[in-house]
C-alpha cells in the first residue's frame, strides 16, 4: 500500500547488503530472529536442548502474548493517530468481572445475579464487548470534547475502571463459569482470536478510509481539519475501536482463566504499548503498523519464554524488558532523525 | 544620497549619513544570511547611533526581522563585520547579546504567565538574602523602582498570566531596561497597545534617547515613523535600500523605498469572461481579530488580498473556510446564505482553501504523495462498501501530477522529500481533485523558486478561466498587481479598500496597507 513504510529508514537499509530497500516489518522480523537465536544458542550451552524445535514452548509463546496482541492492535490504532492509552489493562479487569458475572452455571449457589444463570454465552460475550466499547467510548468523548491531552483522559479511566472492577464484587472473584464460556479461552482459541483481530484491522488500516484518516490525523492533525476530516469524531472512533478490543481482551483472559477478578490485566496496557513502541509505531504519530505490532508482541513473548527456558529469575526479565522498551524508542527517534537529514 | 532605483544595493551602502565614529553603538557590514532555499539578507549595513529612535521598514520578508535577530545574538550571520562601540564582536546567544548591553523586545512576548511580574522582571539576577535564598522583599522594592523611573503602575506582585497584552507589553520593556542595555530593539511593540498606552511607550523611548540610548524600533506604521523616529533604514528582498534622517523624508518617499522594485517578472494573466457573483461576504467579523469584512468574487475573477502580516488576510480566508468560525456576518454561496461550521462544511459548499503554512496545516510530511493528494476525496464514488477504491485514485492521482507537473519518480515517495514547489503542487492538487467552485489561495507561491512559481501562476489563471471563482492572498506586492482582477486591502482588521486591477498601483496598494 501506499502507506507503506518503503522510505529508507537508514542508510544500511538504503543501499545495504541486499541493494533493495527493506520495509521497517522486515527489520523488527530480523530483531524477533535475532532474539530466538541468542536463545538457541544459550539454550545448546546451557540447558543442553532446543529452543525453538518444540512446538509446545512455541504455543505457549504465542498464547502468553495473546492477549497483549489484542489489546496493542487497539493501541497500535491510537498511537498511530498521535494518542496514547492507558486504560486498557484496567479495561480487561472491567469487562472480565461484568462478563464473567453472565457466564456462572446454577450449580454454583453464590452466583452474583442468581437469577442470571445459565445464559446463552453470546450474553456474556456482548455484554463484555459493550463495557468495553463504553470505556473506550467514554475516552474518546473526554479527549475530543475538552481537549486535555489523552494520557489524562484515559489515566482517569484506567483508576477508574479498576475501581469499578473491585466494586462490582467488593474484591470477591467470580467463579464457576459455563463450559462454553470457558470455550473461548481454551487451547489455542486466544492466539487464533489474536491473529484475526489483527488481520482485520490490518486490512483496515490500509485500505479503509478509516484506516487513511487515522494516519493522516497522526501525521498532522490541523492539516487533516483543513483538508475537511471531522477530526473529533474519528479520535471518538478510534478509542472506541480500542476500548471494543480491550473488552474482547478481558473476555478472552475470563475466558481462559475460567474466572473473572478484579486483578486481571494489570499493567497489560504498558506491555501493549511496548509492542507497539517495539513493532516500530512512533509515538510522534502518522507511522507503525499492525503487522510491525504483532512481531512486536512476539519479541515481548519470546523473551518471556526464552529467560523461563533458561531459567532465569522473572526480576531479570522485567530489567531487560525495561531497557528494551526504551532502546526501542531510542531507535525509533534516531531513524526519524536521519531521515530529515 | 539616496537613488529610487537601487538595483544595485552595494551603491546604497554609501548613502549613510555620515556620522562621527565615537557615537556609534553598531556598526554592521556586509551582513548575509541564507536560510535553505532563501537568502534572507545580503550584503546589508546597518548602523545605530546613540542617543536615537532608528526605525527598520519594509515589507514582509525584506529581512528586517532576520537583521534585528542577528543583532540580538539569535541568528549567527554567514558572513560580515558586526561592531558594537566599534569592536567587533561575535554574539552566540541572546544572553551573550544581553550581556553585551543588547535587550530585545520580542513580538511574541516571552514571559513566563505564573510567575509575578517581579520574578519575570528580575529572572536569572533575583537578590539574594544573606543565606543564599531569593530575597523577595528587595526584588519588590527594585521592581518598584524601576516602575517608577518608567511611570508604570503594576504591581510587582502580581502574576503575569492575570495582566492584559499590554501591561504584559510593559513589562517587558521594563525588563529590556532593568538591563540597563545601551541597545534596547522593539519588534512592533504597539501592535498590541491602545492609543492612550502608545503614548505612554512613546514618553518611555523619548526618555530613553534623551539617556543616550539606541533604540531600534520596528514597525509598519507610517504615523509612528514620523512620530517618534529620528532615522529610518528601509530594506527590501534582503537588501539594505538606504538610511534616511526622518525630515528630509515623506510618506511617499518611504513606500517608494518600500515597493520600488520593476515588475520583472511576467504575469500570464488572461483576460477571461467574468460570470456571476460566487461568493458574497457582508460585515464577516471574527471577535478580536477582523470586524466587518464585506467583499464578492465572481466566477472566473481573481480577488487579491493584499496587507502586511498582522492585518487580517489569512484569518478572513480561515474564517471563510470554517477553520475559526465567524462570530458575526453573512456568506453567501451563489446568492444562498451558508453557514460554514467547520472546513468539512465549506467543503460540501464547494469551497477549496490552500493554507499558508504547508508544513503546519498542508502536508501530512510522513505520508505519501499519493496519500496527501487523496484525503480530501476518500467518499462518494471512491468508496465502495467502507472500502478505498484505490486503483481508482491511484490513476487520478497520477493524472493530476502529470497536469501539474509534480516532479516525483513515483507517488508513493514521502511528500517531505520534495522541493517546495512539489508540495505546493501536490497540495493544489489534492483541493482540485475535490472540483472546487471557489479556491482560497494564502500564499500560493511562498518560498517556492522561480520555474514552479510561473507553473502555479499560469494554473491559477487556467481555473479562473475554467469559472472557478479565486481568492489569492498574497504578502508579494507585484503576484497581488499581476494576477488579480480587483485587490481587496486590508490594514488592522478591516477592509482599507477594494481596487480595480486599472487602478492599481504598488504605492496605491501600499498606502492602503499601511492604513
Amino acid at each position: 500500500m501506499a502507506i507503506s513504510n518503503t522510505q529508507p529508514l537508514d542508510k544500511a537499509a538504503k543501499s545495504g547488503a541486499f541493494g533493495f530497500k527493506l520495509p521497517a516489518e522486515a527489520r523488527i522480523f530480523m530483531v524477533l530472529l535475532g532474539v530466538a537465536l541468542i536463545f538457541e544458542l544459550l539454550g545448546w550451552i546451557f540447558v543442553g536442548q532446543s529452543f525453538i524445535a518444540n512446538k509446545e514452548r512455541l504455543i505457549v509463546m504465542v498464547l502468553q502474548v495473546s492477549v497483549i496482541g489484542i489489546i496493542a492492535v487497539g493501541v497500535t490504532q491510537i498511537i498511530i493517530m498521535g494518542g496514547i492509552d492507558l486504560s486498557s489493562g484496567s479495561v480487561v479487569a472491567l469487562t472480565a468481572m461484568v462478563s464473567a458475572s453472565l457466564a456462572q452455571t446454577s450449580d454454583f449457589a453464590r452466583a452474583v445475579f442468581p437469577s442470571l444463570t445459565d445464559l446463552p454465552v453470546i450474553a456474556p460475550l456482548v455484554a463484555g464487548l459493550l463495557v468495553g466499547l463504553v470505556c473506550g467510548l467514554i475516552n474518546g468523548a473526554v479527549i475530543a470534547r475538552t481537549a486535555i491531552p489523552p494520557f489524562i483522559a484515559t489515566l482517569g479511566m484506567m483508576v477508574t475502571a479498576r475501581g469499578l472492577a473491585k466494586w462490582y464484587t467488593k474484591g470477591e472473584p467470580i467463579s464457576m463459569l459455563s463450559d462454553n464460556y470457558a470455550a473461548i479461552g481454551a487451547g489455542i482459541n486466544p492466539i487464533i482470536i489474536f491473529l484475526l483481530t489483527a488481520l482485520v484491522f490490518h486490512i483496515v488500516l490500509s485500505y479503509t478510509r478509516y484506516g487513511k484518516y487515522t494516519y493522516a490525523i497522526g501525521a498532522n492533525r490541523a492539516a487533516a481539519r483543513v483538508a475537511g476530516i471531522n477530526v473529533n469524531r474519528h479520535l471518538i472512533l478510534v478509542y472506541t475501536v480500542a476500548g471494543l478490543l480491550s473488552g474482547l481482551a478481558g473476555v478472552v483472559t475470563s475466558a481462559r482463566a475460567v474466572s473473572g477478578q478484579a486483578g486481571m490485566g494489570m499493567m497489560y496496557e504498558l506491555d501493549a504499548i511496548a509492542a507497539a513502541v517495539i513493532g516500530g509505531t512512533s509515538l510522534n504519530g502518522g507511522l507503525g503498523k499492525i503487522t510491525g505490532t504483532v512481531i512486536g508482541a512476539l519479541i515481548l513473548g519470546t523473551m518471556t519464554s526464552g529467560f523461563t527456558f533458561l531459567r532465569i529469575d522473572a526480576y531479570y526479565q522485567e530489567i531487560v524488558k525495561g531497557i528494551i522498551i526504551v532502546v526501542a524508542v531510542v531507535a525509533d527517534q534516531y531513524r526519524q532523525r536521519n531521515r530529515r537529514s | 544620497m539616496l537613488s529610487l532605483a537601487p538595483e544595485k544595493p552595494q551603491a546604497a551602502a554609501l548613502s549613510h549619513p555620515p556620522v562621527e565614529r565615537e557615537t556609534l553603538l553598531i556598526e554592521v557590514e556586509g551582513v548575509r544570511k541564507a536560510f535553505p532555499g532563501v537568502v534572507a539578507l545580503d550584503d546589508v549595513s546597518f548602523r545605530l547611533r546613540a542617543g536615537t529612535v532608528h526605525a527598520l521598514m519594509g515589507e514582509n520578508g525584506a529581512g528586517k526581522s532576520t537583521l534585528m535577530k542577528i543583532l540580538a545574538g539569535v541568528y549567527i550571520p554567514d558572513k560580515g563585520v558586526y561592531r558594537l562601540h566599534g569592536r567587533e564582536i561575535a554574539l552566540t546567544s541572546p544572553l551573550d547579546a544581553l550581556e553585551n548591553g543588547i535587550a530585545m523586545i520580542h513580538q511574541e512576548l516571552n514571559l513566563m504567565p505564573f510567575m509575578s511580574i517581579a520574578e519575570n522582571i528580575w529572572i536569572r539576577r533575583e537578590p539574594l538574602n544573606r543565606f543564599g535564598l531569593i530575597d523577595h522583599a528587595r526584588m519588590y522594592q527594585m521592581t518598584r523602582e524601576l516602575f517608577a523611573q518608567l511611570s508604570i503602575d503594576l504591581d510587582p506582585e502580581a502574576k503575569v498570566a492575570s495582566l492584559s497584552i499590554s501591561s504584559r507589553q510593559m513589562v517587558e520593556i521594563a525588563r529590556a531596561v532593568s538591563y540597563n542595555s545601551d541597545v534596547l530593539i522593539m519588534d512592533e511593540p504597539t501592535s498590541a497597545l491602545t492609543e492612550h498606552e502608545v503614548a505612554h511607550l512613546f514618553r518611555i523611548v523619548r526618555m530613553l534617547r534623551e539617556q543616550g540610548k539606541g533604540i531600534i524600533y520596528i514597525t509598519h506604521k507610517m504615523n509612528e515613523l514620523f512620530e517618534i523616529a529620528d532615522e529610518v533604514s528601509v530594506f527590501r528582498d534582503g537588501h539594505f535600500i538606504g538610511c534616511k534622517r526622518v525630515e528630509q523624508l515623506t510618506h511617499d518617499e518611504v513606500i517608494r523605498m518600500m515597493v520600488g522594485r520593476e515588475i520583472t517578472e511576467m504575469f500570464p494573466k488572461t483576460i477571461v469572461p467574468i460570470g456571476e457573483v460566487a461568493l458574497e461576504v457582508e460585515n464577516l467579523t471574527l471577535d478580536g481579530v477582523f470586524r466587518d469584512v464585506t467583499f464578492s468574487v465572481r466566477q472566473g475573477e481573481i480577488l487579491g488580498v493584499a496587507g502586511l502580516i498582522g492585518s487580517g488576510r489569512s484569518n478572513v480566508a480561515e474564517t471563510l473556510f470554517g477553520v475559526s468560525p465567524a462570530s458575526s456576518g453573512q456568506i453567501r454561496i451563489n446568492g444562498q446564505a451558508v453557514t460554514v461550521d467547520s472546513p468539512r462544511t465549506a467543503m460540501q459548499h464547494g469551497m477549496a482553501f490552500l493554507t499558508e503554512d504547508r508544513k503546519d496545516t498542508g502536508c501530512f510530511l510522513n505520508l505519501s504523495i499519493q496519500e496527501n493528494m487523496q484525503i480530501s476525496v476518500l467518499g462518494g464514488d471512491n468508496l465502495k462498501a467502507g472500502f478505498v477504491r484505490q486503483q481508482a485514485l491511484d490513476s487520478m492521482c497520477a493524472a493530476m501530477s502529470g497536469t501539474l507537473r509534480v516532479k516525483t519518480p513515483n507517488l508513493d515517495e514521502r511528500i517531505e522529500n520534495l522541493s517546495g514547489g512539489n508540495q505546493q503542487k501536490v497540495l493544489i492538487g489534492r483541493w482540485l481533485l475535490t472540483k472546487p467552485k471557489i479556491l482560497i489561495l494564502d500564499e500560493p507561491t511562498r518560498g517556492i523558486d522561480v520555474g514552479a512559481k510561473a507553473e502555479i501562476h499560469k494554473l491559477i489563471c487556467k481555473l479562473a478561466g475554467q469559472g472557478v471563482a479565486v481568492i489569492m492572498i498574497s504578502s508579494e506586492l507585484p503576484e497581488v498587481l499581476g494576477m488579480s482582477d480587483r485587490i481587496m486591502v486590508m490594514h488592522e482588521g478591516r477592509v482599507t479598500g477594494i481596487v480595480d486591477r486599472a487602478d492599481a498601483t504598488q504605492v496605491s496598494i501600499m498606502t492602503l496597507a499601511a492604513g
